[in-house]
């Protein structure tokens, strides 16, 4: 079934009988060509890639729960490819290009909405790091603006410009940034993998692998043997827990990462903002309500729930640089777990394991990195080679020393 | 969450720093033969595992002493906390 | 006309009038009444507008669980947007404003919404508004964003205080009706600290809304005399205007106390809101429960309301919401409604019960097994349609509707921790399953046990078992008699009938045929379903609502409820202001200031700040008559080049390493040799991570055999000095060191310039000889100055010219600036800051936090030679790595411009002269740039490949973020006296 504001009037009109199932709830089969395990946004990302751009049929997507419950479904929203990095720019850069086509893709309104992202800049040490970032940026073809003081006070005049412990001096803006209604995204890639035949399996949590002489055959599931061609692992947060059953340490901890949203307010902040001087970043969805965060919680946990210092952490710098939000009130909070890598940066890359190949280490960056996550991943999974962009997102990097550090904190991953 | 001190009784989490899994404390001899790869699994790898977990926290705005915790990842709850010289000593660490 | 629906009786005080407006009219209330309750009293029935379809809204709840009767409270600055009308206590003077509607709340022009409902299904957004993809932004999006959202916020920063405070006791009582009254009674005589916390003004719970009595009191009266007999116990903390937020690890509660919200401004003083952390040994939830409704065709109009709220509001408040109202109940507990307001002497045109056999209990008309189907009253009820036993139909006259499907208990605090209520049959509802937080345990209604008698011992029991796990005993209390009714309910969820609407989620205007197209397409787990039609998304977080969808969900998937799942709770358990969450972190006090000991010196000379983590440096001094900072700084750097310069160096972080096997310890964290540093020599130090990348550097003088004192980067002092105890006890536990920060313990300066020596000399006691060759370069000692004030002198240089660092006890900080700039005066000698600082430190190429950026090694740093090969250090291993190691890896060179008017950008990135520019021919960086004034040039170091031997070669050094392309030539660092002559003058 085609969407569109026609089909919504025909509807609306004839009692909405004629909608279909958003995806079919099939049985699974014994045997698949590519099961990938994890219903999350990476997971069906790559499910549908692999069915629409490499002509893969006979596909699952398992997932332990309900499809889109994990991370994809408890973020802050934001897409945005503001990377230094040569490792990580370009692929990040696609994500982004596929996310402004993602609506005609799928045929279904995700609502990516680029209002642009601002980081703030409060010295000059941050000023020089954020220059040589947006240069990184435009030289790999994406869109950077240095904004000053008083370009920055006219679109937030209510920022803390008068009374700041870290006064802000000028910020990166990248206009083609902003948010994505998350949730819809899940769907969005679910139901377009879906109509191409892959087949999405919701409450089928993966027990275990099935390797054989050193290749992966398929997958022990709550539903029985699933047989496979390949194995691909896109569970970000669990995946310490879900290698651990292939005999595999991985160089990622689970942390958690809280979210907040506010009440529903009317209009107030135009894009998405970054505090340089404490961890807060925000915006404002289309609802109305902020959507906000800060730093992880900082200890390894799989409790999607964290702590009131983070919390009280968090709106001490949002108060700091958005006094005015003083009086709207946080409405709910959440927690995520995040695969916090040894460098910040993640892996998309075969396993010692024939047949097993693992998506992961998303640190809090995995939402933005949706599209072009699952992109890479099916193209590994089709082609057994990495694509281009992706091709640095290796396990062995930390062997040889080719880290992909954004924020130079090294191996200590609860600071990336 | 709240850090029963060996020294000091129960402390705020607030107080301390978290660095990660106490196996951080076996830190691989420099000369073996293969150093740079036991250095890679000792720095790099982690068992991540979702249930008890020892790791080390620094009592920063306390008595600066490093902690050996273990703490269940999946509900928080702390089962015993050692001071990490002790736990070093006993791994037959020492100068 | 006032207040016409005011009644007898009733815990308003009429002997208190207060005046407020709502949009803009004025009306009058008493103390003790709600902003709920006074728009009650005064024929005030339709408050709000709901999200989607700007319906006309009315009260539907009496507590925080409400979703409808949402107002902006006060104006200007403390605008409070998405205020519930019900838990707003009157006060004189109250504004209050509707919103979510325009031009007013009587007539709205986005009402045009609800005639357009039927294409604004649950979802329907997911679905068009794609073609064209550019329009999304430019066109639908702005028009969703200006209609969406409910009310505003002023945009003004928030003139009110708050503040964070903690408090510990052995039980925490959450709730203060009979359950948890009970329980403080309990514990509290048994001498337990006790803190009993309600989010009401007044204690009591359902005991201020019924006409139960408890013993020979009435359940108001009972519990006004319990609380005041637990104000009088010492151990006792009542706790009114209180929510508990949330349960967190280990019995951690966070709860928000509501100081001055029922008063226009806070007195002087007095914050708005306190945030307490509440470390309490055991938490009993007595939350009381939640009444849910029955959703049947429009079903949203004012005056339709939660039953057990109408009752409220006659029996506490005294209100009614019309003079002739009737009940619409699946279980006994409604009919109380129309017995109390009958006695109230409200007219009950009848009651409808849809249960066939149910009982008469009040004295007005009942109309058994009948439903309720549609109503009428375009801005407030006036009819509803039923549907008789038999089949026909009926109007009946009414202003209002008490609807009542059941209590459910108030199972919030116990998801907190992935906990998951359990379904009990016979309440129909969810009661509170495993997994509570720790040290939680539930009592009263929150566990489903309904009767004041039931709740009243429950508390009593759970507080004893409690304080038993404590080791404490209580006592029972003897419990007053109270009524003891058994829960009479047949489930009942929705009215199947006709093709309308009938509400589940007022405040998101989800309805029941939005749970069944969700269901049609696919979205059945209960999640899916609250993420698809936003159900229980709203600001009350779907306390009356999410109990309707799911059981619809259930009999469209035919399932039962509890197959069908459940949805958890988060904190808060209801929405808390930022400010309160913040405390006093906020505009300059959003972290504390640290100064340096000239600071108040450098204030008086007139010097320009800057922050430096949480540092206040001074960055340059300006002098009378100079108008743009380079001016200063140049003027500085000059001074200290042509004569002598002074600059606080306080803020590196300086760590004392002592003990016997001080020099071995050192050895290991740093990648070079220390181990044979001789006493009184300093030497320069890199420290690297283990995975080999340079974490730090800084100098470290032997002071003695088995003293040292290293200096930190300002930045890095925190964490390297716990990076060295953790090398320390956890890896070598057995070295005989100690280690100890002492970087606040010493006012430091650097005395740089070729006349720093003849300056010191009228400084240091003269029997300390400081001449080239009693005190060569690198050297150190500890001295005295002024005539016997201990300090220590290093002969180091970050400037590159002859310098020394001298460090005296903080408190003659002060005292030794003065002193050095008298003494410096006939050398003219300048205070300079980090300004000057960092030209001079440009200029000799060291690096500094640009270049130790955490990605950086000692190779790249042109150290590569420092790291010893022949000792353990940390990240001598893995900095050998091929990554780390290749043969074009970056080197750190500097840069100048080839056309002398040209600027270097810090930043900018450096291309081949002649090649294509972008990332793929990206050949380094500059980290750092400045002005040099004695070059009169622009300069600026950075990593290029392989550059070291790329000396002489012209680049492009491009930054199109600030627009630049400049040619460069790529020369050494170290643009001032590369042979190191005049520092070792």
């Amino acid at each position: 079934m085609r969407y569109s504001g026609l089909r919504v009037i025909k509807e609306a009109l004839t009692g909405h009988k004629g909608w279909t199932p958003a995806w079919r709830d099939p049985e699974p089969k014994k045997q698949y060509d590519i099961v990938i395990i994890g219903g999350g946004g990476h997971g069906l990302a790559a499910a549908f890639y692999l069915a629409k751009h490499y002509g893969c049929k006979n596909i699952a997507v398992l997932e332990k729960g309900w499809i889109g419950g994990g991370n994809v479904g408890r973020n802050t929203t934001i897409i945005r490819s503001n990377y230094l990095l040569d490792g990580n720019e370009p692929f990040y850069e696609l994500s982004l290009k596929l996310w402004e086509g993602l609506e005609q893709e799928l045929n279904y309104n995700a609502m990516v909405s680029q209002r642009g992202i601002l980081n703030l800049i409060h010295s000059d040490p941050q000023r020089d790091a954020f220059v040589r970032r947006g240069n990184a940026m435009l030289l790999n073809g994406a869109d950077a603006e240095l904004l000053s003081v008083e370009q920055i006070r006219e679109r937030y005049p209510f920022l803390n410009f008068n009374n700041a412990r870290f006064p802000i001096k000028g910020g990166l803006a990248q206009h083609r940034g902003g948010t994505v209604r998350h949730d819809a995204v899940a769907w969005g890639y679910a139901r377009a993998a879906d109509s191409r035949g892959v087949d999405i399996i919701q409450n089928c949590e993966v027990t275990g692998f099935r390797i054989e002489d050193g290749v992966c055959k398929g997958v022990e599931t709550s539903l029985g043997f699933i047989g496979a061609g390949k194995v691909g692992c896109a569970v970000a947060g669990s995946s310490g827990r879900l290698m651990a059953k292939a005999n595999m340490r991985l160089p990622i901890e689970s942390h958690v990462l809280q979210a907040f949203v506010s009440e529903g307010l009317k209009p107030v902040l135009p894009g998405v903002i970054t505090f340089g001087a404490g961890h807060f970043y925000c915006s404002q969805s289309d609802k109305g309500g902020l959507v906000f965060g800060g730093d992880i919680d900082g200890y390894n946990s799989y409790a999607q729930r964290g702590n009131l210092p983070t919390v009280e952490d968090v709106c001490e710098s949002g108060m700091a640089l958005i006094p005015a939000l003083g009086r709207a009130r946080l409405l709910r909070m959440w927690g995520g777990i995040m695969d916090m890598s040894m460098d910040g940066s993640p892996i998309i890359d075969r396993t010692h394991i024939d047949g097993l190949y693992f998506n992961g280490g998303w640190c809090y960056g995995g939402f933005k990195a949706t599209p072009a996550s699952g992109l890479c991943f099916a193209h590994l999974l089709a082609t057994d080679e990495p694509h281009k962009t992706a091709s640095a997102y290796r396990f062995d990097r930390f062997r040889r020393g080719y880290m992909i550090d954004e924020k130079g904190m090294g191996a200590q991953p609860n600071l990336h | 969450m709240i850090i029963n001190h060996p020294l000091l009784g129960p402390r705020d989490a607030q107080e301390f720093t978290y660095l990660g899994d106490a196996s951080l404390i076996e830190r691989p001899d420099w000369e073996a033969e293969d150093a740079q790869d036991q250095f890679h699994d000792y720095l790099y790898l982690r068992d991540n595992p979702a249930g008890s977990h020892r790791e080390l926290w620094f009592h920063e705005i306390g008595d600066r002493s490093w902690l050996v915790v273990t703490r269940d990842t999946t509900t928080h709850e702390i089962t015993s906390v050692e001071m990490a010289r002790d736990v070093a000593r006993a791994k037959g660490r020492s100068k | 006309m006032t207040q016409i629906n005011r009644l007898d009786g009733g815990q308003v005080n009429r002997g208190t009038t207060l005046n407020f407006s709502f949009d803009g009219k004025r009306y009058q209330g008493h103390a003790g009444d709600t902003l709920a309750s006074a728009l009650l009293a005064n024929d005030v029935r339709l408050m709000g507008r709901s999200f989607k379809y700007h319906r006309p809204r009315g009260v539907l709840a009496s507590g925080s669980e409400e979703p409808n009767a949402l107002v902006e409270l006060r104006s200007g600055n403390r605008q409070e947007p998405n205020t519930r009308a019900t838990t707003v206590e009157l006060f004189d003077g109250l504004e209050a404003k509707s919103q979510n509607r325009w031009p007013s709340l009587k007539f709205d022009a986005m009402a045009i919404n609800d005639r357009f409902s039927n294409f604004l299904t649950a979802g329907f957004y997911y679905k068009t508004f794609m073609w064209p993809a550019a329009f999304w932004e430019k066109i639908y999006e702005p028009i969703i964003r200006k209609a969406a959202g409910l009310g505003s916020l002023s945009l003004q920063d928030d003139p009110d205080e708050y503040d964070k405070g903690f408090l510990h006791c052995d039980v925490l009582i959450v709730g203060g009706g009979p359950a948890g009254l009970a329980a403080a009674l309990t514990a509290g005589r048994a001498g337990a600290q006790v803190i009993i916390a309600d989010e009401d003004f007044a204690f009591g719970g359902r005991l201020n809304a019924e006409t139960f009595a408890i013993g020979d009191q009435s359940g108001a009266d009972w519990a006004a005399t319990t609380v005041t007999e637990l104000q009088a116990l010492e151990n006792v903390r009542c706790m009114s205007r209180t929510t508990i937020i949330g349960a967190f690890d280990h019995g951690i509660c966070g709860a928000i106390e509501r100081v001055s919200d029922h008063v226009a401004t806070p007195a002087s003083g007095k914050v708005r809101q306190i945030l307490w952390r509440i470390y309490g040994k055991k938490t009993l939830l007595c939350a009381g429960a939640i009444e849910r409704p029955i959703a049947f065709e429009n079903n949203d109009r004012p005056g339709i309301m939660l039953a057990g709220a109408m009752r409220a509001y006659a029996n506490r408040w005294a209100a009614t919401p019309a003079q002739q109202v009737s009940v619409f109940t699946n279980n006994d507990d409604g009919h109380r409604t129309a017995i109390d307001l009958i006695a109230k002497g409200v007219n009950v045109a009848a009651v409808i019960d849809t249960r066939a056999d149910a009982p008469r209990l009040a004295d007005c008309e009942l109309l058994a097994g009948a439903q309720v189907i549609d109503t009428s009253g375009r801005l407030g009820l006036k009819f509803v349609n039923i549907r008789l036993a038999d089949g026909s139909k009926r109007f009946i006259e009414c202003g209002a509707l008490g609807v009542s499907g059941g209590w459910n208990p108030n199972v919030h605090m116990t998801c907190h921790q992935r906990g998951r209520p359990v379904w009990n049959e016979r309440l129909a509802a969810f009661v509170p399953g495993g997994d509570l937080p720790v040290g939680l345990s539930v009592a009263g209604a929150a566990n489903g046990e309904f009767s004041t008698a039931a709740a009243l011992k429950a508390g009593s029991t759970q507080a004893a078992a409690a304080l038993r796990d404590l080791g404490m005993t209580a006592r029972a209390i003897r419990l007053p008699n109270a009524e003891d009714e058994g829960v009479n309910l047949a489930p009942f969820w929705f009215v199947k009938h006709g093709k309308g609407r009938a509400w589940l989620d007022q405040q998101n205007d989800v309805t029941v045929k939005d749970v069944k197209l969700a269901h049609q397409e696919n979205f059945k787990s209960v999640e899916h379903l609250k993420r698809y039609t936003t159900l229980g998304m709203a600001t009350d977080q779907g306390k009356t609502s999410n109990m309707g969808g799911l059981a619809i969900m259930a009999e469209l998937a035919g399932k039962t409820i509890p197959e069908v799942g459940t949805t958890i709770y988060r904190p808060p358990y209801s929405p808390v202001a930022m400010g309160v969450l913040a405390g006093r972190a906020r505009g300059k006090e959003f972290h504390p200031v640290r100064e340096t000991p000239s600071h108040k010196w450098a204030t008086e000379q007139g010097a320009s700040f800057v922050e430096t983590g949480n540092w206040l440096r001074a960055q340059w001094f300006p002098k009378p008559g100079e108008t743009h900072w380079r001016e200063s700084v140049d003027r500085e750097v000059r001074a200290v080049r042509g004569s002598v310069g002074v600059c606080d160096v306080t803020t590196l972080g300086k760590i004392d390493v002592q003990g016997t096997d001080a020099a071995t310890f050192l050895n290991r964290v740093y990648a070079n040799a220390f181990a044979k540093l001789p006493v009184g020599k300093t030497r320069y130090g890199l420290m690297l991570r283990e995975d080999g990348i340079a974490m730090d550097d800084g100098t470290t003088a032997r002071l003695a055999e088995d003293q040292f004192v290293m200096t930190t980067t300002t930045a890095n002092a925190v964490a390297v000095y716990r990076h060295m105890e953790f090398v320390h006890q956890c890896l070598w536990p057995d070295l005989d060191v100690q280690l100890i920060s002492t970087t606040e313990s010493w006012a430091q300066y650097a005395v740089a310039g070729p006349n720093s020596r003849k300056l010191l000399q009228k400084i240091v006691d003269p029997e300390f000889d400081i001449s080239n060759e009693g005190f060569e370069f690198m050297a150190c000692r500890k001295i005295t100055v002024c005539g016997g004030l201990r300090a220590r002198l290093f002969r180091i240089s970050f400037s590159g010219e002859l310098a020394f660092e001298i460090a005296v006890p903080t408190r003659y900080g002060d005292a030794l600036i003065r002193r050095i700039m008298e003494a410096g005066r006939e050398f003219d000698a300048v205070a300079y800051g980090t300004e000057a600082l960092g030209v001079m430190r440009i200029e000799k190429g060291h690096a500094a936090g640009n270049e130790l950026n955490g990605t950086t090694t000692a190779l790249n740093l042109g150290m590569g030679r420092m790291v010893s090969k022949k000792k353990d250090s940390i990240g001598s291993s893995l900095s050998e790595r091929e990554g780390l190691n290749l043969p074009d890896a970056l080197a750190l060179v500097g840069f100048k411009p080839t056309n002398n008017n040209d600027k270097v950008t810090a930043g900018g990135h450096l291309m081949a002269r002649d090649g294509p520019v972008d990332a793929a021919h990206d050949q380094g960086y500059v980290t750092s740039a400045a002005h040099s004034p004695i070059l009169n040039s622009s300069i600026g170091i950075g990593f290029l490949k392989d550059g070291a031997n790329r000396m002489g070669e012209c680049m492009r050094l491009v930054s199109p973020l600030t627009g630049t392309e400049v040619e460069i030539e790529v020369v050494s660092a170290h643009f001032v006296d590369p042979e190191g002559e005049r520092l070792r003058a």
